[in-house]
């Protein structure tokens, strides 16, 4: 991955967040997003929560709602496994919410450590209640990221789109 | 490991929990309350089930966090996360969060039993030294206090609906075993009840 690839997917999904009216945005350090926390960053009508694990984010997509806001969370799929039990939260109470999530430990993984939780983060969230879609390709990141927030928020259900380890590229620690 | 305080001399504290959040709920005007799962939540039930109060019946370690994203939200209105012991323990990340993000409307109350209530008062953390105060100032909130006194707490009710936050208050309680009082149980209905209470019909129609 070129940094100038992340930065093109990074800005679309930026323009989406603005278009539909997205106004919290919660975060864990991510090189995969790190081009998107960036923009986010930098705009002040949005509010960049920085979180200390995953399942923060989910319980603050709740309060979001109750006060009439939408938000996305982004995260690593090792960060899914934070998330199991508050995810409950969302499918009992029917939360909106759209979250991005950047693969570790699949294509090319050179760490063996990520690879149980990346092997199970599409299960781990179907069977919490959440409606799963995946981008393989650089083209599909950001009409697919449309449709999560769609489908969050005209449904009232938790969502996520994957983004596949082998369009990110894959940290090797040799560079 | 640490002696419970109270096995060292110290008083056992006093303070009823259900008076104490009477009281922080008098005249509650328009706040908008989340409630931690167990007794906190049976504590704001037996003060008056209200639309603007979320209980929960899980999601344990969540109430601080939802109360920041109702704090974001909602920035002219004030906002009470009022939990215990045991749940804040199991989100204390969530204070360095809310310590960082700074909503000036935002108070997180935490009443303190030094027990797990729901699974047969085992003791917590905080019957071993751990001060959650101690943690909140730490995390950077911007008025903190450790409360034994309904004197104090009467105080505290008047900060909840002034004071630049984000503020944190734990008070010292005594350990009872209540009757449960039970809010309604459905979520989507506390959810759409509260939306409803705050953003008015509109509530049901966005997207």
């Amino acid at each position: 991955m070129t940094s100038a690839t992340s930065a093109h997917w990074s800005e679309s999904l930026y323009r989406l967040i603005k278009a539909q009216k997205v106004r919290q945005v919660s975060v864990v350090p991510d090189a995969g997003h790190s081009a998107l926390i960036r923009l986010c960053e930098a705009d002040r009508d949005l509010q960049l929560v920085r979180l200390t694990t995953e399942e923060e984010g989910i319980a603050l997509a709740a309060g979001a709602w109750l006060g009439g806001d939408k938000s996305v969370l982004l995260m690593q799929s090792s960060g899914v496994g934070n998330c199991i039990n508050m995810l409950s939260l969302l499918s009992v109470c029917q939360f909106p919410l759209a979250m991005w999530i950047t693969m570790r430990g699949d294509w090319a993984e050179f760490n063996p450590w990520q690879v149980p939780m990346g092997r199970a983060t599409k299960n781990v969230l179907e069977e919490m209640g959440v409606l799963v879609s995946r981008a393989e390709r650089e083209e599909e990141i950001a009409p697919l990221a449309e449709g999560t927030l769609r489908m969050a928020y005209n449904t009232l259900r938790p969502t996520a789109l994957l983004i596949g380890q082998r369009l990110l590229g894959a940290k090797t620690f040799e560079d | 490991m640490n002696t419970p305080a109270a096995k060292q001399g110290e008083k056992s504290p006093s303070l009823k929990r259900r008076e104490v959040v009477k009281a922080l709920l008098a005249d509650s005007g328009d706040l908008l309350v989340v409630a931690g799962l167990g007794s906190a939540a049976w504590d704001v039930t037996a003060a008056g089930d209200h639309p603007l109060t979320f209980p929960l019946w899980g999601a344990m370690g969540g109430a601080p966090a939802i109360g920041l994203g109702l704090a974001i939200a909602q920035p002219d209105r004030r906002v009470l996360v009022v939990t215990g012991d045991g749940e804040l323990l199991m989100g204390m990340g969530s204070l360095a969060t809310i310590g960082i993000a700074r909503p000036a409307n935002l108070s997180v109350v935490v009443l303190d039993n030094e027990r797990y209530g729901e699974t047969g008062m085992q003791e917590s953390h905080t019957a071993h030294g751990v001060d959650l105060a101690a943690v909140a100032a730490a995390c950077g909130f911007s008025k903190v206090s450790t409360i034994t006194t309904m004197q104090h707490v009467e105080q505290l009710r008047a900060d909840l609906h002034s004071v630049q936050g984000p503020l944190f208050a734990l008070i010292k309680i005594a350990a009872e075993k209540l009757p449960l009082t039970l809010p309604p149980r459905d979520g989507t209905h506390l959810k759409n009840r509260f939306r409803e209470a705050l953003l008015g019909d509109d509530a049901h129609f966005q997207r």
